[in-house]
């Protein structure tokens, strides 16, 4: 009796371990199931490709190009500003920072990374934008950089925490070496602990930029919802991941609409599944 | 010319903390300024009442209900599959291409965009399951968002058992399950609990993954069932700051203060209770 109870246990255990991979695919096959439709009345180049994205107009045009520059414009933009501040941050916490204010710096980073993105969006829009707008002089502050300045502080604790444990894991002798050869503590840091720890800040980096991508509500809070392809930093832009957020409470079940946004759901699962896939790799790659 | 390393060092450092201060001043500010504005809106009446003159003045507490409701029905269905499968990963699992895969799947489930994961929940509860936007439907999307959380942190705390605990517990004739219930688990749950408790306050903040899945844009009545809509609080500071205008600011700083403090409150508890078993670890 115990034997069979146990036996079923395990079974359970062994299911459930399997979760992780049973709910992926089932997220993929159910965006899938509802977005592939689209390509029936759009080829998937036309899709990718076409400049123009008015998903209500007759007859629609599902082109989804001004989303994506959107997205790679706010993404290039947080990836410049957050991956320097970044590391250098890391650096600073894990090599320079004296036992207590690494405490303290480290609980900084942990609260950023739970303050929720719909509060950092608020507080970017009666914060960031008029700054944004005042500074530029331009007509409205809702603009691809303000989304790039907040989304750069929300890739920020992922790519220090990564970047930290990556320096943290560098051999203690390589550091005793060459303090031994007499460098100093910055060219150790430069010249040795950085190069050692290299595919671990580039996965951090990559992670980090996995989370800006992604990211959804902040962004469509402060990027003035354009979908129009960018000519600069400075005008009003719109994302992949804030276009389905905003338009998807208005299409309808089963219309051309809505297919196309779970066709951007597949986009957007097919980029954050390359970038963490890679990034694992490199985390790997050095043990 | 030779350049001075010393005085190279110096600039180097002073950059570099320069880059620290850029991320932690700003935050300190934000939580500050949340604080300072949201305060004088909280009173006992903001917090129990519900929203009037379309949500230009009232309180907030549907949304804080809702997202309660949505937190716990979250926690019901993550808590046990999470544990489980963390307990496959460190009990059972051998390094194989399986346990690989594993791994990989909970890394590409943490990954995966919170709007992606609210397109999920729309095909599959509210259309599929014809559960329709209930409470229902959001806080299973929510549970799947925060399982890979609740894995990765209960393997690390069912890791760190010394394994010789396993082996005494073994030689004294019991069996694997009887080990892991009685002597893995309950060394095991403080970091359970962190992992739980981070696990509950992503689910509170979290917007996207409940857009269309639960939220109701404006409802002044408590939902009954699961299968109702509500609101949730990070929602409906969404709305009230972009989709509602001449909203008092006032209100909409309370509200990003209620969420804030609820969500650092859950951060803080799991905080200290992971210093408090670092310390007082008996082995």
């Amino acid at each position: 009796m115990r034997k069979i109870k146990e036996l079923i246990i395990e079974k359970l255990i062994l299911l459930c371990g399997l979760a992780a991979i049973f709910f992926v695919v089932l997220i993929f096959l159910f965006l899938l199931k509802e977005g592939l439709a689209v390509f029936k009345m759009v080829s998937p180049s036309d899709f990718m490709f076409g400049k123009s994205w008015y998903p209500i107009s007759e007859p629609p045009k599902l082109g989804i190009l001004p989303l994506i520059m959107g997205s790679l414009v706010v993404t290039f933009g947080a990836a410049v500003i957050s991956i320097p501040i970044g590391v250098g941050c890391a650096v600073y916490i894990a090599e320079i920072a004296p036992g207590k204010i690494k405490e303290v710096l480290k609980a900084g980073i942990e609260l950023l990374a739970a303050i929720p993105s719909v509060v950092l969006g608020f507080i970017g829009m009666v914060t960031l934008v008029p700054l944004v707008k005042n500074v530029w002089h331009l007509p409205t502050g809702l603009t691809a950089l303000s989304g790039s300045i907040m989304l750069a502080f929300m890739a920020m604790p992922t790519i220090v925490s990564i970047a930290e444990d990556a320096l943290y894991s560098v051999p203690k002798n390589y550091k005793e070496g060459a303090f031994a050869l007499g460098a100093t503590h910055w060219q150790t840091i430069w010249r040795v602990l950085l190069p050692a720890a290299s595919s671990g800040i580039l996965a951090a980096v990559m992670l980090g930029i996995g989370r800006v991508i992604g990211e959804t509500m902040a962004v469509m809070m402060i990027t003035g919802n354009a979908a129009v392809i960018p000519q600069s930093i400075l005008v009003p832009v719109r994302t992949l991941t804030a276009t389905v957020a905003a338009e998807m409470g208005e299409a309808v079940v089963g219309s051309e609409h809505y297919f196309a946004l779970f066709a951007i759901g597949i986009v957007l699962f097919i980029i954050s599944f390359i970038i963490n896939v890679t990034a694992d790799l490199f985390l790997h790659r050095k043990q | 010319m030779k350049r001075n390393p010393h005085l190279t060092q110096k600039i180097a450092f002073f950059l570099l903390l320069m880059a620290t201060l850029l991320i932690v001043v700003p935050v300190g500010l934000i939580v500050v300024i949340i604080i300072q504005k949201g305060l004088p809106a909280i009173n006992w009446q903001f917090l129990t009442d519900i929203p009037r003159q379309g949500m230009r003045a009232g309180g907030i507490f549907p949304a804080i209900v809702g997202t309660a409701y949505l937190v716990g029905g979250a926690i019901v269905f993550a808590l046990p599959i999470g544990v489980l499968a963390a307990i496959y990963l460190s009990e059972y699992s051998k390094e194989n291409v399986l346990s690989r895969i594993i791994k990989l799947a909970i890394i590409n489930l943490s990954g995966v965009p919170s709007v992606v994961y609210g397109l999920f929940g729309l095909a599959l509860f509210v259309v599929f399951f014809k559960f329709g936007a209930s409470i229902l439907s959001g806080a299973l999307t929510l549970g799947i968002m925060i399982l890979p959380i609740i894995i990765t942190s209960s393997r690390e705390a069912l890791e760190s058992v010394p394994d010789s605990f396993r082996e005494v517990s073994l030689s004294l004739g019991a069996s694997k399950w009887q080990t892991i219930r009685n002597i893995v688990l309950p060394n095991a749950i403080p970091g359970i609990l962190t992992g739980t408790i981070l696990g509950l306050g992503r689910a509170a903040g979290e917007t996207a993954p409940i857009l269309f899945t639960v939220a109701a844009f404006y409802l002044p009545q408590l939902p009954e069932s699961i299968f109702d809509q509500a609101m949730a609080l990070p929602y409906h500071l969404y709305v009230i700051s972009t989709q509602v205008p001449n909203v008092d600011e006032k209100i909409r700083y309370g509200t990003a203060l209620v969420l804030l403090l609820l969500v650092l409150f859950m951060n803080l508890v799991a905080i200290i209770i992971r210093s408090k078993l670092r310390k007082n670890k008996k082995w």
